[in-house]
């Protein structure tokens, strides 16, 4: 019987979207919406004579994830070339990182718990993004290829996991922990395109290592890891053996493609990098980075649980998006009501943002809704002012207009009946209407939730349902 | 008007000061010098046409009593691998030939910032790679005491460019004894300043670990002068030393007790004409209060180490001459990216692709542990007994050169001997101290070069000892041009 393991190890490379400039230069490091070589300078373009400036933000910022990942941060960190010809790098070589002869990479030997399980960090490192390729239309047909060196000289930084991951949905469960620490340092904002990379590679069993490249979000991960399984599983069930190669995430067909170059015959004739002196990190410097870092996921999941009584499940889901979990926080402070808000945000805004997320939206940009304005959504409920259901009907109408629920509520006078007689007016014609499921009544315990929906269906949900219920029970007893 | 050309930059600066002569008198009269016999001496790549407009502004300013900067008048020639904004910058290559740098490099900026003149840029061995300027696209330097003969290298035309009175002073570069090889060659001053005294900013990098930018002149004054000008700090080169962020070297005929050590295999390796000059050199330097003694340093592995390190770093450092953000006019049509590449890269001289590839080859991760990291295990040996030398002696006495210049293609193919040549201007660049090469007499009319050189950062006591030896050795011939 053949092992049929699958492992996955993976690379992301996330930009440092939080600094100002580039990591060796000044120019600007939000190279987005610039035109094609407008935002580089004589050190990011390779100019002859030029040498790189180290951004000392960027060393904090590294050290932030070298921490959030528990890593062993060295006393001396170093940088590397990464000697090899390709158009994107305006030097031919990368400055990197490297761990030799006591000169390592920002951290190593960490290891991240997501869901149950824990992955082990190989090491995180910090790098310079090279610039962009851009194609006519792919890269294999294109007729010409243009170069735009915007980008080069971001930084990045590399975390590189042990291949401890079993299937795409560990992968992509390990992304979501990831994305929110990210996002809780304040060291990358993952919505940005191209702001954080994937690449992973994958084994089954006994089988050679496949490398795949250039996933261009996360999302994508997850597809290409199980075209991948399937790939390699379906050669050996036909006896073939998987290649030791490097393919590309294709993203427009949904395949692995073999990549033209044989990149893993490359040797990168790494040597330190001699225009940057060592960096000197010391417990003092460390301690106080320690000291600076916002509290992390785990922690603020945790301080959920325990503050405002919130499922462990719903405080996950929160914290899965920072974005969510400091709307959710700002709306408490508005109106003390833990519960019915992170309801609200867990089952009702979140489709929305579901439906209209792309890349670059947040809920922010997207949605013209704050949380004061769930704040207030869940005071109108808390205050039976309004049912549950108006509430729902109400929060389209915020999103699309930016209105206060309470002012909503006054100008539509969408306010709950409470008037008995207007209501058992509405039961009256709903027993009408429904005779025959007035009938079954007897048989049918859900009979009368559906009078119930009717009801409220007559009213526009403006009945309050507990009245309305009484009425239909009490109805339901005299008639039969 | 008398000839200007001769003076010193102190003699000039004061000229100018005392309106004895304006600037553009001085730049025209370098001007016609330059005219006149630079086709024997092959010093300039590039003559900067703005350089006499800028003489006529500062005349103005001196007019109408402006303030001026501290080297107002000086004329300076710029080794071709040291950066100018808007005036070509060509490290004597066909992949350079038509590059115009859009920025200054830290020490022209600092120079143009008092005032002095780039007068043009000076011919080298092609990115620097080379002890003879023999080998960069625009053919040969030549030695002004003797055309036939080479002036040393790579910053062959730093010197000659001096030495000819075709400039006041130059900047050079020097990564294993490339300023003070032509300097000694050529009879002047030229100094190899301590690692990260000096911005190596918009120096094209040939070996960073290793590489100097330093000043040569006809006086000790002059070179104490310029470095008070283009050392200190600097944020744009993070190897820059921030101990220092404004230079205040003097140049003083003060008399220091100094025990110096003269390096016995050093002497013992050279033309007996020179070890000859030695002992005599240092019979000048001795008197009660300073004593001489031989000391032994051992440095065999040091050119070998020094060439290791030097051929890696220039491997990656020259990996981004692929004419795709700079470089001349070639059409990419056709060819597929590591066609071109090859086909581009193909335009290096010889000399420059040898050190591409044994560089390439040291630093392949089979090679790297028997090569590169032994080279820098050698250089750290050699930093430790220099370190222990200086425990004992003050300044270390050496020939600049172990050889007097040779005739220009002598030895062109055999790269071994000409390399053997540098043995004693490596061991300061491996160690990052500070070296200096005097003018210390002749041979047969060629110049034979003194070097001192004094732990790091000890350059005032360098300019010292230096101003001692150069008021007792006085040598006052130029070259016949």
């Amino acid at each position: 019987m053949m092992d049929e393991q699958v492992n996955i190890g993976i690379e992301i490379h996330c930009q440092l979207t939080g600094l100002q400039t580039k990591l060796f230069c000044k120019c600007k490091g939000d190279y987005r919406n610039e035109l094609p070589n407008k935002n580089i300078c004589p050190i990011c373009s390779g100019q002859p004579g030029s040498m790189p400036q180290l951004n000392r933000k960027a060393v904090d910022h590294s050290c932030m994830i070298a921490f959030a990942m528990n890593c062993i941060i060295p006393p001396r960190m170093g940088f590397y070339r990464k000697n090899y010809f390709y158009p994107d790098l305006p030097k031919n070589y990368q400055i990197s990182q490297y761990d030799s002869g006591g000169i390592g990479s920002v951290g190593y030997s960490g290891k991240l718990q997501y869901g149950g399980e824990f992955a082990r960090i190989r090491r995180v490192q910090l790098e310079e993004d090279p610039g962009r390729l851009v194609y006519e239309a792919d890269m294999d047909t294109s007729f010409y290829t243009l170069i735009d060196y915007n980008r080069a000289g971001t930084a990045l930084v590399e975390i590189v996991t042990e291949p401890d991951f079993k299937d795409a949905a560990e992968v992509r469960t390990f992304l979501n922990k990831l994305t929110s620490i990210l996002e809780h340092l304040g060291v990358c904002n993952t919505k940005l395109e191209g702001s954080v990379r994937c690449d992973a590679n994958i084994s089954i069993g006994s089988g050679k290592r496949v490398e795949i490249k250039n996933v261009g979000s996360f999302r994508e991960v997850e597809k290409a890891l199980n075209f991948e399984i399937t790939r390699q599983k379906s050669l050996s069930s036909h006896s073939i053996e998987v290649k030791s190669e490097t393919r590309h995430w294709d993203s427009e067909r949904k395949v692995t493609k073999q990549s033209r170059a044989k990149e893993e015959e490359q040797d990168y004739k790494y040597f330190p990098e001699p225009d940057i002196p060592i960096i000197l990190l010391s417990e003092e410097y460390l301690s106080s980075i320690q000291q600076k870092m916002p509290e992390l996921p785990d922690k603020r999941r945790n301080r959920f649980v325990a503050d405002f009584q919130l499922s462990d499940h719903v405080a996950q889901v929160l914290i899965n998006n920072k974005e969510m979990a400091d709307f959710f926080e700002a709306a408490v402070q508005i109106y003390y009501s833990p519960k019915e808000i992170a309801n609200w945000l867990v089952s009702d805004l979140m489709s929305f943002i579901g439906n209209s997320k792309t890349e670059e939206s947040s809920i922010a940009l997207d949605l013209r809704i704050g949380p004061k304005h769930i704040a207030d959504l869940a005071r109108l409920v808390d205050e039976n002012i309004i049912s549950r259901h108006t509430a729902k009907l109400t929060l389209s109408k915020i999103m699309r207009t930016g209105q206060m629920p309470s002012q909503i509520i006054r100008e539509s006078d969408s306010s709950k009946i409470h008037d008995e007689r207007i209501l058992l007016k509405a039961v009256e014609d709903a027993f009408e209407s429904e005779k025959a499921a007035v009938i079954d009544a007897g048989s049918n315990p859900g009979v009368v939730n559906f009078l119930l929906g009717r009801v409220l269906k007559l009213t526009q949900g403006r009945a309050d349902p507990q009245i309305a219920l009484a009425l239909i029970k009490n109805k339901l007893r005299k008639t039969t | 008007m008398s000839k200007l050309f001769t003076l010193s930059a102190e003699q000039i600066i004061s000229g100018v000061r005392n309106r004895e002569f304006t600037i553009e008198d001085y730049i025209i009269q370098l001007l016609e010098r330059i005219n006149d016999i630079d086709d024997k001496i092959k010093a300039f790549i590039t003559i900067n046409d703005e350089a006499l407009n800028t003489a006529r502004k500062l005349d103005k300013k001196i007019k109408s009593q402006e303030a001026v900067g501290s080297l107002a008048g000086i004329a300076v020639g710029i080794k071709d691998n040291i950066c100018t904004k808007d005036i070509k910058t060509t490290c004597a290559s066909k992949l350079l030939q038509e590059y115009i740098p859009p920025y200054d490099a830290t020490v022209v900026r600092r120079l143009k910032e008092r005032d002095a003149i780039i007068i043009g840029k000076v011919n080298l061995d092609e990115f620097a790679m080379g002890s003879t300027t023999e080998f960069g696209s625009y053919g040969p330097s030549h030695n002004p005491w003797n055309p036939d003969y080479v002036v040393g290298g790579s910053s062959g035309g730093s010197a000659a460019s001096v030495a000819a009175l075709e400039c006041t002073v130059s900047l050079g570069s020097d990564t294993g004894g490339s300023i003070r090889c032509p300097a000694s060659f050529s009879s002047v001053v030229g100094l190899k300043p301590t690692y990260g005294l000096v911005s190596r900013f918009g120096l094209v990098s040939y070996s960073n670990s290793l590489e100097q930018i330093g000043p040569l002149g006809r006086t000790v004054s002059d070179i104490v002068m310029i470095m008070n000008v283009i050392a200190g700090f600097d944020e744009n080169d993070n190897t820059t030393r921030n101990e220092i962020k404004t230079p205040g070297f003097v140049a003083s005929n003060v008399k220091r007790p100094v025990r110096y050590g003269l390096i016995k295999e050093l002497v013992e390796a050279s033309d007996p004409a020179i070890s000859k000059l030695v002992y005599s050199s240092l019979d000048l330097l001795s008197s009660n209060d300073c004593k001489w003694e031989e000391v032994s340093l051992k440095s065999d592995y040091a050119l070998a180490s020094y060439y290791t390190i030097a051929m890696a770093e220039a491997s990656s450092n020259l990996a981004r001459y692929d004419n795709l953000r700079y470089g001349f006019d070639f059409d990419p049509e056709g060819y597929e990216w590591n066609s071109y590449f090859s086909k581009i890269r193909n335009n290096f001289g010889d000399e420059v692709k040898r050190r591409i590839m044994i560089g390439s080859h040291v630093l392949l991760s089979g090679y790297y542990a028997k090569y590169y990291l032994k080279a820098q295990k050698v250089r750290s040996i050699l930093r430790h007994e220099v370190k222990k030398l200086f425990k004992q002696v003050d300044v270390l006495i050496s020939p600049t050169m172990p050889v007097l210049p040779f005739k220009i293609g002598e030895n062109i193919d055999d790269p071994v001997k000409r390399y053997l040549i540098d043995t004693n201007t490596v061991v300061a660049n491996l160690v990052g101290t500070p070296a200096i090469s005097l003018p210390a007499g002749f041979s047969d009319n060629l110049p034979i070069g003194l070097q001192l050189m004094t732990d790091e950062m000890q350059e005032q006591l360098l300019f010292d000892v230096s101003k001692m030896y150069e008021s007792v050795a006085s040598i006052k011939r130029r070259p016949d041009l």
